[in-house]
């Protein structure tokens, strides 16, 4: 057993650390940029790119680094320390991630190097309005053009950093009825490509999605990621469970600075002549804080060693038992820290709230506590009953 | 003991719902049902129309608006306004400004200020909170200087709710700067017009402007607008934080949310049946349908005993109101985004509607952000929780 790093491991995190403290050190830098068009600092997308981030998950023999999950945790951990809102997720780890499992030949090298180099950034438009948690849920429509290709209609809505993707990943369904889980297939088509309205905004985060219209988009035979087959959801279902391990590893970076922010605080903050952090009660939070933190931490660590699982069953219980505990310490971290920070938490203006934010947006993300606490119970839980 | 109320009770809740589904506009009344920030305006429409009805502060004297309603009726007035989705007349104005000046206040203060704080024409915001003096509120440091027949403020309030919108601000200042803390403070009102106030927004996580930074510099104020004895202040804001209690738990605002909870998680599906059908969320809500119905019977035995009692000590009781009630809400707010789940995030301000549209669910987030301030103002729940350890169990 070793939770230890190693050296190339230990290089990127302190880069892509030092990188996300000095930017996003004054929240002045980050209002700033989110109120560039993209609604991010396309300059921090070019650093990126330069430390080689974007490349993380990717074979080398695609243009990438040749990394795995444990260095996608690295730097959500970091974009989670740092409230950073680049669209890295929504690029690398889900847009990448179908690449990765479903791309031809072909389709890699046409996008993959592009990605790296940070000149193009991916969405993944899986989510309909209907469809809550059921990645299964699926009414956009994909009709054969019998030439290899394929025309979509329908809607997707709050397609993570879809505004401004250049290239958009779309689940729709072949054939089947409205939650079968099969009939699924994932298509390339372009940002802006004719047909496609995107109606974006921010998110409660502070990041950016879209809502996105498809009205006859044609999508060529080279631009079929899962086509005849039909089984998109195995796809899809990998990918975000690649992504629910990462977004842990943000909650868990969210959370511990959350609590340095809050311990600091207490410490610091005087109320009848005393730091009030000399209340044992808010000790014992703190504490309780801290606990719920490492607990995080752990199931972090466990998915993101099980999120290259390929024994489906087994990989949905550790993933889905990691967003239920991930989702529970969310939730108390980010309310406990507001709590004691008093009026101070409920600002803008003071780091706590963005992180708060968050970590709420993560527990709802990619299906909320309840969601997979009952995926762990219908898997069976985690301990075999006793014979 | 019957726990029933009365055919006499139950014809007066009847006529207070005609009234407020009548009389209050159904748009405002859809914007605070769905925790949407109200306009001016909306408010001070809203708080009108209850002042030319006599009922804007009815536990006021009936000399001065009030009426002679039972504590019980009281309750049924703030639950059904609640209910009914009806913006609450301004807090600082009829809760809070308005019964320390018929307490404390000269006979020309009444005369010159309650008229506007009972119909809004006036708008009050409280001046207490300061950077350094949130809990400890007795440490603030705002000073009132008395110069050539006037005081002279000079100092910084913070927290100051909706202060963009207020004629007049009720400020705790310091006028004796030897005596100890509770002494030497003094209840000071402030027209908002004075030179040398500055208002500075400050934006809250759910993206609204509900608080402000207010800025004292060289405040020039009548000496008249002292309220009681100067150096006294404490008295008022002791007897203001008392009569907070009313209305505190806001048990018809959480039923109103639980009631938007079950009808919207009813049109949810949530896989292959509706969010309300899963057994899981079904039990969430009853949970707190529980604690909520608990928290109403208690509520119900405060006021019972009230008015028996009519003494001034609070009733033991009635400090559980405040942190079951705020924890309450706070469930609910988490209920209402639970519901809305992946379709909570977009940030739509100017779009959300909680209603039927695309964008129901925009609103979800922003007031279970927004509500995390129920367990901080007005006494934080550890407060509270010393409070109880204090005076109820004597530690
Ligand atoms: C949305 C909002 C609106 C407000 N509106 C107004 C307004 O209009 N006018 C106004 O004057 N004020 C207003 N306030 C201020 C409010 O009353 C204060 O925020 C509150 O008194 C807490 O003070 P603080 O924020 O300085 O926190 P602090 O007092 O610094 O408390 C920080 C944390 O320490 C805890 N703590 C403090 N003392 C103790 C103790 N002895 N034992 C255990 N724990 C303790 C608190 O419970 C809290 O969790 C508002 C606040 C908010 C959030």
């Amino acid at each position: 057993m070793d939770f230890d790093l190693s050296d190339d491991q230990r290089q990127i995190k302190d880069s892509v650390d030092r990188m996300l403290a000095d930017a996003y050190a004054d929240l002045k830098t980050k209002a700033a940029a989110q109120k560039e068009p993209l609604g991010f600092s396309k300059a921090m997308w070019a650093k990126y790119a330069e430390l080689g981030l974007l490349g993380i998950p990717f074979a080398e023999a695609d243009g990438g680094l040749g990394a795995g999950p444990l260095e996608t945790m690295l730097v959500m951990e970091a974009i989670g320390r740092n409230a950073a809102i680049e669209p890295y997720l929504s690029t690398v780890v889900l847009g990448g991630g179908v690449l990765r499992h479903a791309g031809s030949a072909a389709q890699k090298a046409a996008l993959i190097p592009d990605v790296v180099a940070g000149t193009r950034r991916l969405a993944l438009a899986y989510q309909e309005r209907q469809s809550r948690f059921d990645l299964a849920d699926v009414t956009t429509k994909a009709r054969s053009d019998d030439a290899g290709g394929y025309v979509l209609d329908g809607e997707k809505v709050v397609v993570l950093g879809g505004d401004s993707a250049d290239t958009l990943i779309v689940v729709a369904r072949m054939s089947g009825n409205r939650r079968d889980r099969s009939g699924l297939g994932l298509f390339l088509i372009g940002g802006t490509a004719a047909g496609v309205q995107r109606t974006g905004y921010a998110t409660q985060d502070g990041q950016r999605a879209a809502d996105i219209k498809l009205t006859n988009v044609k999508v060529g035979a080279e631009d079929v990621l899962i086509g005849k087959t039909g089984d998109g959801l195995a796809v899809l279902e990998r990918v975000v469970d690649e992504a629910i391990a990462a977004i842990a590893a943000e909650a868990v970076g969210a959370m511990s600075s959350l609590h340095d922010l809050t311990v600091d605080y207490v410490k610091t903050r005087k109320q009848f002549g005393v730091a009030i952090g000399s209340f044992q009660v808010i000790q014992h939070r703190c504490v309780d804080m801290f606990t719920a933190l490492e607990q995080a931490r752990s199931m972090a660590y466990y998915a993101t060693v099980m999120a290259s699982e390929t024994d489906a069953m087994e990989r949905r219980r550790a993933v889905s038992a990691a967003k239920v505990q991930i989702g529970k310490s969310a939730r108390f971290v980010g309310e406990q820290a507001i709590q004691m920070h008093g009026g101070i938490g409920m600002t803008m203006e003071y780091k706590a709230g963005h992180y708060f934010k968050r970590l709420t947006m993560i527990e709802l993300a990619f299906g909320n506590t309840d969601h997979h606490l009952s995926l762990v119970a219908k898997a069976g839980g985690l301990i075999a009953p006793a014979a | 003991m019957d726990l029933r109320f009365t055919p006499e009770e139950n014809k007066f809740r009847e006529e207070l719902r005609t009234f407020f589904t009548t009389e209050i506009p159904a748009s405002i009344r859809e914007k605070v049902a769905i925790g949407e920030h109200l306009s001016k305006d909306d408010m001070v429409l809203a708080q009108k129309t209850l002042a030319k009805k006599g009922w804007a502060a009815p536990h006021w004297p009936k000399e001065y608006g009030g009426t002679d309603w039972t504590p019980i009726q009281r309750h049924i007035y703030t639950e059904e306004l609640q209910a009914c989705s009806v913006p609450q007349p301004l807090a600082f104005n009829v809760s809070m400004c308005g019964p320390v000046i018929i307490a404390f206040g000269t006979e020309a203060q009444k005369k010159r200020y309650l008229k506007g704080m009972y119909d809004l024409s006036e708008w009050w915001c409280q001046g207490f909170s300061e950077p350094g003096a949130g809990s400890d509120l007795a440490s603030l440091k705002t000073t009132a200087v008395k110069k050539d027949g006037h005081y002279i403020i000079n100092g910084q309030k913070t927290w100051t709710t909706l202060a963009q919108y207020a004629d007049w601000c009720f400020v705790l200042a310091r006028t004796d700067p030897d005596a100890k803390k509770q002494l030497g403070i003094s209840f000071i009102l402030v027209d908002m017009k004075t030179p040398g106030i500055t208002v500075r927004p400050i934006q809250t996580i759910d993206g609204g402007h509900e608080v402000n930074e207010v800025f004292f510099d060289d405040v020039k104020v009548p000496l008249e607008n002292l309220v009681g004895q100067e150096n006294r202040g404490w008295d008022c804001a002791k007897y203001l934080l008392g009569n907070e209690r009313v209305g505190i738990a806001r048990i018809g605002m959480s039923k109103q949310r639980l009631s938007r909870v079950k009808q919207l998680a009813g049109k949810v599906m949530n896989g292959d049946r509706s969010l309300m059908e899963d057994s899981r969320f079904a039990e969430k809500v009853a949970a707190v349908e529980v604690e909520l119905k608990a928290l109403e019977m208690t509520q119900l035995r405060v006021l019972a005993e009230d008015a028996k009692r009519r003494s001034n000590m609070p009733n033991p009781a009635s400090s559980i109101l405040k942190i079951k009630g705020s924890e309450i809400q706070q469930a609910t707010t988490e209920l209402l985004m639970e519901v809305a789940g992946p379709l909570a995030l977009p940030f739509l301000p100017d779009e959300a509607d909680f209603g039927s549209g695309d964008h129901w669910a925009a609103p979800a987030a922003p007031a279970y952000f927004n509500f995390r301030k129920v367990s901080i103002y007005g006494g934080s729940n550890e407060i509270q929780r010393n409070i109880i350890a204090k005076a109820v169990l004597g530690f």
